[in-house]
């Protein structure tokens, strides 16, 4: 079991290509720099293939047992008596370990993440060719993959977070590689923001399960979901789970926190490539594949991210029905599949949404590496509008780019027809037909897919040559480094999907099987749930009904070839200033999606503050303003207010003693008593003899009365 | 010729004391007034001797008293006129008017 | 049972008395004021005796007559009288206070007439020791808290008498 033993070196390869780039990177050779980094990357990606067949070994023995090697304790103490309290008052260790885990999910991940990584590692050595910042370039995506395979190898939630987070540094680093363009810095930053608002969530979520569960062990917190204590609909899970997908809408784009993948584009191609499209946006869809045991416990959560996942893929399908950059149709068409992913995972389909994950890494970078070779041939002009007759100038990249929009759009028997297809008829049939209306919306979402990737091919590929005379000049097909890697995905592209070939057809459907361990206790829970015949694991099959499912599958290939047949009809013979369907159709919808449903604008009036009315801030900064408006005016006044009138009494009260009680009381007597003595003291004559008589004629008068009387 | 009673002992101290209190309030020279003082005590002595023939040794002994105390009280004046006297070196008692107004 | 000589010396004794004190109030000589003074004194005394009070008599003469009219000359001579003796000796109310000083006289001889018969005119009971012994025996028993507090009152006056004179305190 070499390979499972040492699993740990797998995402230190590239850590130490990345560290490399960092101390040495300025002084290399570019052939150095290739050697370290994306040898590094290809030792990984071929360790990786060892240990996932070492683990399928190891599961035959163990079965349904995942993987997982513990190298040492990371937080907290080993030997337990760091603790914590839990929701009901015992103490649990507070503890989260240097460790690894190898189950079915992360061994798919863990290959194409490996896979996919490696080729465009290749790639990128032929695009990044004359560009500046080589090494820092590698060391950026070294560092990614590193962050990335943590993340998916990682045996509990903490571990799983740093991956998170280093995934989200890498975006923000290579979005804005082109630092001297204030458009990449502005996009790097947006892409961070709106991703630290999800791992808010994320950390949240995390929290609640540490406190819930007393654990954040992968295994451990599954086992006690599975274990029956908890009741279906608990409010602390359900809160937990919703945070947690609050994180993964921010990393993996969907409503409302997909605003940065677009303006990601920023960044060179194979970043795009795959960060956004193959590895990082997925990782959203990893971790909620993985807290299944937790989703199925939190029916309302998996409502949730069914409902946002489909809303966000017919969402962004619409917006990119016009955009005119070709990576734009690119990255919203990467959104709404993410959208079909997540649509898949919140019925309780969670193997079709991996197969999906699956099958899109491929696809996905494919047409990105594509794009990004026809924006090298076309020196530089991003802009489709400017595009066209390439097919015959730049062959290669043209029947790739062809491979993966026919397996985008879902045509059989590329890959993507499987993965979508599958997902299609779980959102049918699931829980006895509870999410046709998602079905229905899914399905609308397919044909705008075939459509705006058929649009996107003719744009570029065919009608007349729209470019200047200039560009025209320089195209040339990419060099070997750029177009093996371009054949080698288109091949995956074709052939990935038979991996999943269905039961209806007469498939044994290998992925389902491969990730029963994972996903079939969840299964049964979904079915004491509902009253639904089919459900996602694979478990209990043999009750569909193999004909309503031939049936849809018909339905959605022909959604595909209509959308394709309309694209083709408006954009195949595109001329300089070729006319959008929907522009002549309604221009107010044209606009509208043109501009993103001004959603970014709407962001930009509610929370960044920027937009002020005469001298008040909009949005949540505005409130925030007025909120301190109000407590150093109104309340800092009334208390200030009330001192205020605290001094008044104060004077009041002086003034009071000071006139009336020392004035009147105290001194008046006194003046009073002077003024008497005025003429009083005149009797005073100092003469004692004087004294004398007066007392004698005093007695003489008291006598004479007694006398008298 | 009249019996000599009580009553004609009365009478001389009467006068005796009418004479006292003449010279308390008329003359200037404080020796003089200090002992028409002196003249009123002995007139009520006689007064109180004249009394305790008739209701016992009593008014003796008050009288011894009285004249104690005439002796205290002619010490302490006299006294008091000497101080005054080395302050204003006068013995009227016009000029003894510091507590005028 | 009275015998004739009583009436004369009565007369005798209060008429010089009474002169006596006419002298003192009159003179300009302080001097010869307190020789009248001590003739008055030794005149009452003399009444005393007629009043069968020999021991009155007695501290009269001495403490009176030998003491406070010694006292009295000694400060007449250490004040200076030849000034005085030329001065006004009469103050500016001497009408009123003589005045005064006769209205009182008269009232009080009206109050003795007129309660005449409150006063008996018996002579009391001679008892068998001799009049010293008998106020002895009054002053050191019924009247002995007074006579201690007679004693401090003298002691007090010492002190203020020898303050007072002092040249400096």
């Amino acid at each position: 079991m070499f390979f499972l033993s040492h699993i740990w070196i797998i995402p230190l390869l590239p850590a130490f290509g990345a560290a490399t780039m960092f101390f040495f990177g300025r002084k290399l050779q570019k052939s150095t720099v290739n050697a370290v980094c994306v040898g590094a990357v290809v030792i990984a990606f071929l360790l990786a293939c060892g240990a996932v067949w070492q683990y399928s070994d190891y599961a035959r023995h163990n079965p349904g047992k995942p993987y997982e090697n513990i190298l040492y304790t990371w937080l907290g103490s080993d030997t337990g008596h760091l603790t914590y309290l839990k929701h009901d008052g015992t103490p649990a260790p507070f503890q989260a370990d240097a460790g690894f885990l190898l189950d079915p999910l992360s061994s798919i991940w863990l290959l194409f993440v490996t896979g996919v990584g490696m080729l465009i590692h290749i790639y990128s050595t032929g695009y990044m060719a004359h560009e500046g910042g080589y090494y820092r370039f590698f060391g950026y995506l070294n560092l990614f993959m590193f962050s990335m395979l943590t993340l998916i190898l990682g045996n509990n939630y903490a571990l799983m977070f740093v991956g998170w987070e280093g995934v989200g540094l890498c975006s923000y680093l290579l979005i804005g590689f082109y630092f001297h363009r204030k458009s990449a810095t502005d996009a790097a930053n947006k892409a961070f923001i709106v991703n630290r608002i999800g791992d808010a969530g994320f950390l949240l979520g995390m929290f609640t399960i540490a406190w819930y569960f007393g654990s954040l062990r992968l295994t451990e917190v599954t086992e006690l979901a599975r274990s029956g204590k908890f009741s279906i609909g608990d409010p602390v899970i359900t809160v937990a789970t919703l945070l947690l997908f609050v994180g993964a809408c921010g990393k993996s784009a969907q409503l409302p926190l997909y605003v940065w993948l677009p303006d990601a584009m920023e960044g060179p191609t194979p970043v795009s490539a795959l960060i956004h499209a193959a590895t990082m946006v997925t990782a959203g869809v990893y971790m909620v594949a993985r807290s299944n045991a937790l989703f199925v416990l939190a029916p309302t959560s998996m409502k949730t991210v069914a409902i946002v996942g489909t809303l966000t893929a017919i969402f962004a399908a619409t917006i990119a029905l016009v955009q005119n950059d070709i990576k734009r149709v690119l990255a919203y068409s990467t959104v709404s599949q993410l959208g079909y992913m997540f649509l898949a995972l919140g019925i309780g389909a969670f193997a079709a949404g991996v197969f999906h994950v699956f099958t899109h890494a491929f696809f996905k970078a494919l047409l990105f590496l594509g794009s990004g070779a026809v924006i090298h041939s076309m020196s530089g002009e991003q802009d489709m509008r400017n595009m066209g007759d390439l097919h015959r100038r730049i062959p290669i990249t043209h029947w790739t780019m062809f491979v993966a929009t026919l397996a985008i759009a879902g045509i059989f028997p590329f890959a993507g027809f499987f993965s979508k297809d599958e997902i299609l008829w779980q959102a049918w049939s699931a829980e006895g037909g509870a999410y046709r209306f998602l079905w229905l919306v899914g399905y609308g979402t397919a044909l705008m897919t075939a459509f705006y990737m058929f649009r996107l091919m003719y744009l570029t590929f065919h009608g007349r040559p729209r470019m200047s005379h200039e560009v025209e000049h320089h195209i040339h097909e990419s060099p070997k480094s750029m177009t093996v890697p371009l054949v080698i995905l288109a091949f995956f592209s074709l052939f990935a999907g038979f991996l999943g070939w269905p039961h209806s057809l007469g498939g044994s459907n290998r992925f389902e099987k491969f990730l029963e361990p994972v996903f079939a206790k969840e299964a049964r829970v979904l079915q004491t749930e509902g009253e639904s015949a089919q459900l996602a694991a694979g478990a209990k099959e043999e009750e569909h009904t193999s004909g309503a499912e031939h049936f849809l599958m018909l339905f959605s290939l022909a959604a595909a070839v209509a959308g394709w047949g309309m694209a083709w009809r408006a954009y195949r013979h595109a001329d300089k200033g070729y006319t959008e369907p929907i522009a002549a159709a309604a221009p107010p919808v044209y606009s509208t999606l043109l501009n993103k449903y001004y959603v970014d604008e709407a962001y930009d009036y509610a929370f960044t503050g920027r937009r002020k009315v005469g001298d008040m801030r909009l949005g949540v900064m505005g409130a925030g303003e007025a909120s301190s408006w109000i407590d150093s005016n109104v309340i800092d006044g009334t208390v200030n207010g009330a001192g205020w009138i605290t001094r008044f009494s104060g004077t009041l009260s002086n003034w009071w003693d000071k006139w009336i009680i020392d004035g009147v009381l105290v001194n008046g007597p006194a003046i009073l008593a002077r003024l008497l003595s005025y003429p009083a003291r005149l009797v005073q004559w100092g003469l004692v003899q004087w004294y004398a008589l007066v007392m004698v004629a005093g007695l003489l008068g008291f006598a004479f009365y007694y006398a008298w009387h | 010729m009249v019996p000599i009673t009580t009553l004609h002992y009365l009478v001389v101290a009467a006068a005796l004391f009418v004479l006292g209190v003449i010279g308390v309030l008329t003359r200037r020279n404080v020796v003089i007034v200090l002992m028409s003082i002196e003249l009123i005590l002995n007139a009520v002595n006689l007064n109180l001797v004249a009394f305790s023939r008739i209701y016992g040794l009593h008014g003796q002994v008050f009288a011894i008293f009285v004249i104690t105390d005439a002796a205290a009280e002619a010490a302490v004046g006299l006294g008091i006129l000497i101080a005054f006297f080395r302050n204003k070196e006068t013995v009227n008692m016009d000029e003894v008017d510091l507590l005028k107004w | 049972m009275q015998p004739v000589a009583t009436t004369f010396f009565f007369y005798f004794l209060s008429g010089l008395t009474v002169i006596a004190g006419v002298l003192v109030i009159t003179r300009r000589n302080p001097v010869h004021s307190a020789l009248a003074l001590i003739l008055a004194l030794l005149g009452q005394a003399g009444l005393y005796l007629m009043l069968y009070a020999p021991f009155v008599a007695g501290v009269q003469i001495i403490l009176y007559a030998g003491g406070i009219m010694v006292l009295f000359l000694f400060v007449i001579m250490l004040v200076n009288i030849e000034k005085s003796q030329k001065e006004e000796q009469f103050n500016k109310q001497w009408v009123v206070g003589i005045l005064a000083a006769v209205a009182l006289g008269v009232l009080f001889v009206l109050v003795y007439t007129k309660g005449k018969s409150l006063f008996p005119d018996r002579v009391a009971q001679l008892p068998e020791q001799s009049n010293t012994q008998q106020i002895a025996v009054m002053l050191y028993g019924n009247y002995m808290f007074t006579f201690e507090i007679a004693s401090l009152l003298l002691l007090v006056a010492i002190i203020g008498a020898v303050v007072m004179a002092k040249k400096r305190i």
